[in-house]
């Protein structure tokens, strides 16, 4: 099954809408609730990303029987130091992003903490690609 | 201990009328930072914040957390209650502060999470 959604930079209101739907199709599946629960805070997570710093973003979500495959890809700054962002605590969110309750330089490492295979690749000045892959079972 | 209770005891108001209000809440994590509380697992808990916007409802949902107070009188909108019941959260609002509330719910025998 795949399913596509868009993101729109700057937009949170619609942010989790994607995540919301995924967790919907996982619970129809029986997914266990702590695996729906992994795949859906690293996606919202990225979904949050794309909407604090970029100016659009694509995610595509696979479910096979054996897992989920999440590609979220914007159009935006980019990051320069991907290793910088990675680390907990560093931030380069606006104030609008810290008043929404995020920024806190906690998402990147918590996607990588959600997922069973995690990858990101950034062009600054074009987007970033975060994949996320996770087991469907134990 | 039973939503009820925890109305009650904070001097709170249900917002989400149709929801059920029988289950059962022993933990509690008070924070306004969205990322805080995702990084964390959860089990009968009740998330404390004085976040009042849609993000702390989605964060409540990706979270399998089912019981929001929102703190401080915190103005909360219409699309903030149709997002919470459409999600099976229940929402309640008081106007005591952070603090407050959860040195009430932790007297009443709430634990923490950590």
């Amino acid at each position: 099954m795949q399913q596509a959604y868009k993101v729109t930079g700057g937009d949170f209101v619609n942010a989790g809408k994607a995540s919301s739907s995924v967790k919907g199709i996982l619970k129809q599946l029986n997914v266990p609730a702590g695996l729906i629960k992994r795949v859906v805070v690293a996606l919202y997570e990225a979904e949050v990303n794309v909407a604090a710093h970029a100016y659009s973003g694509d995610i595509l979500v696979e479910i096979d029987s054996d897992q989920v495959h999440i590609r979220v890809a914007d159009s935006g700054p980019g990051i320069e130091d991907i290793q910088m962002a990675m680390k907990e605590g560093f931030s380069t969110a606006s104030k609008e992003v810290r008043e929404m309750g995020f920024g806190a330089g906690m998402g990147l490492a918590n996607i990588k903490k959600n997922s069973d295979t995690f990858h990101i690749a950034s062009v600054p000045g074009e987007g970033t690609t975060v994949e996320i892959i996770n087991k469907l079972t134990d | 201990m039973k939503i009820q209770e925890i109305v009650h005891i904070i001097n709170g108001r249900i917002l989400t009328p149709g929801l059920d209000i029988g289950r059962e809440i022993s933990r509690a994590f008070s924070s306004d930072l969205m990322s805080d509380v995702l990084t964390r697992d959860y089990e009968d808990t009740v998330l404390i914040t004085g976040l009042a916007n849609l993000q702390a409802i989605r964060t409540a949902e990706m979270s399998d957390i089912g019981l929001i107070i929102i703190a401080r009188g915190k103005e909360v909108g219409e699309e903030m209650v149709q997002l919470a019941e459409s999600s099976d959260i229940v929402l309640i609002k008081s106007a005591y502060s952070l603090f407050r509330i959860s040195g009430l719910l932790y007297e009443a025998g709430i634990k923490p999470i950590f």
